[in-house]
């Protein structure tokens, strides 16, 4: 029953407004720093080491039961660009309603009344994994697989580059996406992917600052799955 | 696990009519159709129209741009704190039908600002004729094609044309020099529609936009009644 949830969560056609957002291809794609596959799969491997673990971390803490509010705040530490706060809590507000449309909770709409506006998205997956039964790590592994699946669907849309190619970039990063296989899983308290780095954030409450420079907990710019269109509305996110 | 509708905060069920506190929202109208049909300048004609009687505001969707809206702005049509902007990247379609999240959010922050609402104009990009709107965001809807796009497109179809609640034909002062057949397109439309309503338009001319206005009136008139 948990799986199939995962699954509705990480469906690129879950209606939480993630269509509209590229997570920072558009400009790169702009730019000239993505023309081709190769280049998208380096972009994609950068948003994963970056945003892409910061934002995990803060899901599946919220998964694990942690604070909702507390993490909105350690969010907000983490994201210095007003844009990239508003985009965050906008895309937060709108995976809200569809999470309590799908899965509603006590503890969801406690965090809707106290942040009518929009919690960070990423703390409102959290708490949606953990409203549909989901655990720590399959939050996390929610964001992740996102963080790379939006830009992918934007470029295919942005370069008219060819979809297989772009759908076996996804496949190719999977080992990074998920650490690696021979790693035994973590306990079950750690609240964590395989990620060493993220198992450590995770085991405590809200994650440790993140290093200058990366846009951290920036706005994953497409939740749960949703299949990206670009849009302008992301092009303040800062590709890796 | 059950459905209630009764959680604090922010109403989880986009189709209720009544806002959180209990009150009736403002009746929403979408308006959708092909790029130029004329989709913008109904809108603003609508708004001139309407805007002593009712209190109106209005969302725009464009794809990359908040041309739609400045357009509104710059013609004055209604007070900037009445029109929102939705940017809805390269799908203009998925933004009104099948993840209607940014323009669910917009209509209830403009009714939340500038309330009570009598009416509220969501317009789409500009699309094709599959183009439609989920009943989870507007109440009725308009599909707005114009003469200098092809006299066949009624016969052409699509869900826009056959299905929308009112269909407007726009531009009619163009025929002659696009060498349309209004004739052919009112019989098609019929033809496509069965009952529901068609409306030839020249927004050039004084009151051009009076039948859409008069359809509103109507259907404003049964949502409050």
């Amino acid at each position: 029953m948990t799986r199939a949830a995962l699954l509705v969560l990480t469906d690129g056609r879950f209606p939480a407004g993630g269509h509209a957002h590229s997570g920072g291809a558009e400009p790169a794609v702009k730019a000239g720093r993505i023309r081709n596959a190769d280049d998208l799969a380096a972009f994609c491997r950068g948003r994963l080491h970056t945003t892409g673990l910061t934002s995990a971390a803060l899901a599946a803490a919220a998964a694990h039961g942690l604070d909702p509010l507390a993490l909105d705040e350690a969010a907000d530490a983490r994201t210095p660009s007003p844009a990239l706060r508003a985009v965050a809590r906008k895309l937060g507000r709108q995976l809200m309603r569809a999470a309590r449309a799908t899965w509603p909770s006590a503890e969801l709409a406690a965090l809707a009344a106290a942040r009518p506006r929009g919690a960070h998205q990423p703390v409102v997956l959290g708490l949606t994994a953990r409203s549909a039964g989901l655990g720590p790590e399959d939050a996390a592994h929610c964001v992740v697989y996102e963080t790379v699946s939006g830009p992918a669907t934007a470029v295919v849309r942005l370069l008219s580059l060819d979809p297989f190619e772009a759908t076996a970039v996804l496949a190719r990063l999977a080992p990074s996406s998920t650490g690696s296989p021979s790693r035994p899983p973590p306990p079950p308290a750690s609240a964590s992917t395989r990620c060493p780095q993220l198992r450590r954030r995770c085991s405590t409450s809200p994650p440790k600052r993140t290093p200058p420079g990366r846009s951290a907990s920036s706005p994953r710019n497409h939740p749960p799955g949703a299949a990206p269109c670009t849009s302008t509305t992301a092009t303040k996110d800062r590709p890796p | 696990m059950h459905l209630d509708h009764s959680h604090e905060g922010p109403a989880a069920v986009s189709a209720d009519a009544a806002r959180p506190d209990g009150t009736r929202r403002a009746l929403r109208i979408g308006l959708g159709g092909p790029v130029g049909s004329g989709k913008t300048a109904t809108v603003a004609a609508l708004c001139r129209t309407l805007r002593d009687q009712l209190s109106i505001a209005v969302v725009t969707n464009d794809i990359y741009t908040r041309e739609d809206a400045e357009f509104l702005l710059r013609n004055a049509v209604l007070p900037p704190e009445r029109i929102q902007a939705v940017e809805t990247g390269a799908c203009p379609h998925t933004a009104i039908r099948d993840d209607i999240s940014a323009n669910l959010e917009a209509v209830e922050d403009l009714e939340e600002a500038v309330g009570p609402l009598d009416l509220i104009l969501v317009e789409s990009g500009g699309d094709n004729l599959t183009a439609t709107f989920s009943k989870g965001l507007v109440d009725a809807q308009v599909f707005v094609i114009d003469v200098a796009g092809g006299d066949d497109i009624p016969r052409k179809g699509g869900p826009g044309v056959t299905t929308a609640d009112l269909l407007v034909i726009n531009k009619t002062d163009l025929a002659p020099y696009v060498g349309s057949d209004l004739g052919r397109m009112a019989r098609d439309a019929a033809e496509q529609r069965g009952e529901l309503p068609v409306v030839l338009t020249s927004l050039k001319s004084a009151d051009g936009v009076g039948p859409v206005a008069d359809w509103v009136r109507a259907q404003l008139a049964a949502w409050t009644a």
